[in-house]
């Protein structure tokens, strides 16, 4: 029984890595326009790559 | 080069003065550090990608532009610029290419802290709730005492972050009304989850079976929800209003004394003051006018219907919209002694009469705190008494209070008032709260304002189809220059596109007409005795405008004001609904005669707006709990006088402030809608309610007498939360006051020119 103990602190942390997620993904605002993101990214131009890469 | 952009055309006549129009873009921008100003525009008809796109490519080109984005979810435009040059173009610029814009006011930071706070601690109470649940569901199947001890230690570990963060909304709130002496329903939610949480605490050290941290957290996690999804409705109302076109004027251009002129705002126009005030813009302050000639729309003002004239000497209020002629007007009271001022002051007065509205929810919960505190407290007594057992009585009370913590109690209300609210916005209606909905159930009478409310406040040329064709196309052509009222009724009516006349020198004669020459033919357009070179009182019988060709008559028009769509039909379905109905009116005699004649209900016209308030207080004092629908600024004092009241989205600022719904759409349905929703969300409601205290009749008696443990409590808990959600999702909001023949025929699609945020 025991040796399964090393399961519980990765279940909790992967609860916590995905709660900073959605606390940084609310934060850096990107539910602010949920139906604006769905069109946009049929509309908007990609970015031109960064010069050096490709 | 857009798909939806629409009223292009419009912008002929929008935008009074660009001088004005810009010097009130940077009176509502706001610095935002960087040498960047930014302003935020609502754009109602925003509503797919291409918008998004047209929109950000014509800002973004503008000079001085830095930065231009869409929000289409709010439909808004964040535009930041450099502050070192003028404002660009913004609203006409969108205009061109066929958005009518409103700038919009930002509470600067305020905005939404209330909701982020909300869903950040949602979001921790979700992530505390479900890990205790997956430790705690090892200890129900029967954790050997060591590992129950070491789960229980580590749900500690995971509970009092969730307990500080997350409860203290509930804390902050149960803490304020104590303080003042009142309890509310957050009272006892805050009184359970910590002495649950002390007292698993206590279980934790002393290595005992029982400990509800999972109780605890996951009852903060569901009210949580319920308050989240009370705060969205609330704020999403909110901004759709608030998009909406600000009637009122920001500011004014002031003639100073070396003749230069300069965009004060508002709060800083004094008394004898010179303003200048371009056809199109609203009267900043009362004032008395010294040049020029023009006609005034009072109709959000005072609830008459037809244009006045505006002579020199003639005394102005403030809020009336001048329509065809520059005007020099001279302030003679300050913003804050206005008529916007004044009424302001009696909206005031007429809140402090109205007796006080306590909500439900609080109302059960003033019933509710006693009852549960006292039982636990019996049963902390019995047990003692009984068994002498000081932990064994305090772990019962304790669970006692668990299980009749108001978790289902603070869904039941919330919940059913959130689904409520969405039908409605998806009628069109906004609601301010919840409160509002539970006050509109309640309404016996019905008070109706007429113009703006009953019709739509502008006029409707009577009996088109009499004339030729070819004769309206060219007063329409003509009356397409003039934004005066029956100009633009003409231009609406006048076949969409004859061939295209072209009209050598049109000019404006404010107070009488147009005029427009083709060739050496001139045309007038106006007054019968302006227009004709002899006026023939029996020729022209009782038409307000005439279309003259050198003098001769060519067609005469007649005018009245619109019925808004579905009032027939809205006030008839009142009246077989069992409402008592009437029309209180600042218009005269004669059009509310006739109006009031035509929907058989009593009215009172001439009525001013002291009067309108204390007619409402006068119905609320013979025991009516009255709905007002009404739009001007006359109207407002009565707005917060009533139990419940309405206004369309073209009312005054301040109206639509003051009013707890606010319709989108032209279509007067939406008064018998609302309330058929309002009073199917109450019975629902009272269900819910009943649901909540069936389910503490069961779960109590089990309680006090010591059976239950904590697997129990969350079964029970989250139980009866699923049943008084699954009750308000029934709420369909379809149910009509009448029949349902009635019904549909108000259903049809109104034309919705104000469909902000969908």
């Amino acid at each position: 029984m025991m040796d399964y103990f090393y399961l519980i602190p990765i279940a909790i942390g992967i609860g916590l890595t995905a709660l900073v997620a959605f606390m940084w993904s609310l934060k850096s605002g990107q539910y602010e326009d949920l139906d604006g993101a769905a069109e946009r990214i049929l509309h908007e131009d990609d970015a031109p790559l960064p010069p050096g890469r490709g | 080069m857009s798909c939806c952009g629409s009223g292009a055309e419009l912008a002929l006549l929008a935008a009074p003065d660009p001088r004005a129009a810009d010097a009130e873009v940077l009176l509502s921008s706001r610095l935002i550090g960087g040498g960047l100003r930014q302003t935020d525009l609502s754009v109602p008809t925003i509503h797919c990608g291409g918008c998004i796109r047209t929109i950000e490519q014509a800002i973004g080109a503008l000079e001085g532009v830095i930065w231009a984005r869409v929000n289409l979810s709010t439909k808004r435009v964040t535009i930041k610029w450099r502050a070192d040059g003028a404002p660009p173009p913004f609203i006409a610029t969108l205009e061109r290419v066929g958005y009518e814009a409103h700038l919009f006011e930002v509470d600067a930071e305020a905005k939404d802290a209330a909701l982020s706070e909300l869903i950040r601690a949602l979001a921790l109470s979700g992530f505390a709730a479900s890990n205790i649940m997956l430790l705690s569901v090892s200890v129900w199947s029967g954790a050997e005492p060591a590992t129950r001890d070491l789960f229980h230690g580590l749900s500690a570990l995971i509970a009092l972050p969730a307990l500080a963060y997350s409860g203290r909304i509930f804390f902050r709130s149960a803490w304020r009304s104590l303080r003042h002496g009142r309890t509310n329903m957050d009272v006892p939610i805050s009184l359970g989850v910590l002495l649950a949480f002390g007292m698993s605490l206590y279980e934790t050290a002393t290595h005992g079976p029982h400990a509800y941290f999972d109780a605890a957290i996951s009852l903060l996690f569901f009210l949580l929800i319920g308050r989240t999804l009370d705060h969205m409705m609330r704020e999403r109302a909110r901004l759709a209003v608030k998009g909406l076109a600000r009637l009122a004027a920001r500011g004014a251009l002031v003639l100073q004394d070396d003749g230069t002129q300069l965009y004060l705002p508002v709060g800083e126009i004094a008394p004898g003051m010179s303003i200048m005030l371009a056809a199109g813009e609203r009267v900043p302050v009362d004032a008395r006018v010294i040049k020029g000639l023009s006609e005034l729309d009072v109709s959000l003002v005072t609830g008459e219907s037809v244009p006045q004239p505006a002579l020199p000497g003639a005394m102005l209020r403030a809020g009336t919209l001048n329509l065809t002629g520059p005007l020099t007007i001279v302030a003679t009271a300050a913003a804050g002694d206005s008529f916007l001022a004044e009424m302001l002051r009696m909206m005031e007065a007429a809140e402090q009469g109205r007796s006080v509205y306590r909500r439900i929810a609080d109302r059960a919960a003033a019933l509710y705190a006693p009852v549960v505190h006292l039982t636990a407290a019996l049963t902390l007594l019995g047990w003692l008494i009984a068994t002498g057992d000081v932990h064994r009585a305090i772990t019962i009370a304790i669970a006692v209070l668990i299980v009749t913590c108001p978790c289902a109690l603070g869904l039941a209300v919330p919940m059913v008032q959130v689904v409520a609210a969405r039908r409605l916005f998806e009628k069109g209606i906004m609601v301010k709260d919840g409160g509002a909905l539970e006050r509109l159930a309640e309404i016996d009478t019905v008070v109706f304002d007429k113009t703006g409310t009953l019709t739509l406040g502008n006029p409707r040329v009577v009996d088109a189809d009499r004339i030729a064709p070819a004769t309206l196309a060219l007063a329409g052509a003509i009356a397409a220059h003039s934004r005066h009222p029956y100009s633009r009724a003409l231009a609406a009516t006048a076949p969409a596109s004859p061939p295209r006349m072209s009209l050598d020198a049109v000019s404006e004669h404010p107070g009488c007409g147009m005029e427009a020459r083709i060739g050496s033919v001139t045309y007038r357009l106006g007054r019968p005795e302006w227009a004709l070179t002899e006026c023939d009182g029996a020729l022209v019988g009782d038409a307000s405008v005439v279309l003259s060709q050198d003098g001769q008559r060519l067609a005469d028009f007649r005018f009245e004001d619109r019925l808004r769509a579905g009032a027939t039909q809205a006030v008839t379905e009142l009246k077989r609904g069992g409402f008592d109905i009437d029309i209180v009116s600042g218009d005269r005699e004669r059009p509310v005669h006739q109006l009031a004649l035509e929907l058989d209900v009593p009215y009172f016209a001439g009525v001013l707006p002291g009067g309108k308030a204390a007619h409402v207080a006068a119905l609320a004092c013979a025991g009516r709990k009255v709905l007002m629908v009404g739009d001007g600024l006359n109207d407002t004092p009565a707005l917060m006088a009533a139990h419940a009241s309405m206004a369309p989205a073209s009312a005054a600022d301040v109206g639509r402030n003051a009013a707890d719904l606010v319709f989108l759409r032209e279509n007067l349905s939406a008064v018998p809608q609302a309330i058929a929703v309002a009073r199917e969300a109450s019975r629902l409601v009272r269900q819910n309610l009943a649901l909540a205290i069936a389910y503490n009749i069961i779960a109590v008696p089990v309680a006090i007498m010591g059976h239950v443990t904590p697997l129990v409590a969350a079964v029970a808990m989250s139980g009866s939360s699923i049943v008084v959600v699954a009750n308000a999702l029934r709420l369909r909001g379809r149910g009509g006051l009448g029949t349902r023949r009635a019904e549909r025929a108000a259903n049809r699609p109104a034309s919705t020119m104000l469909e902000a945020a969908e």
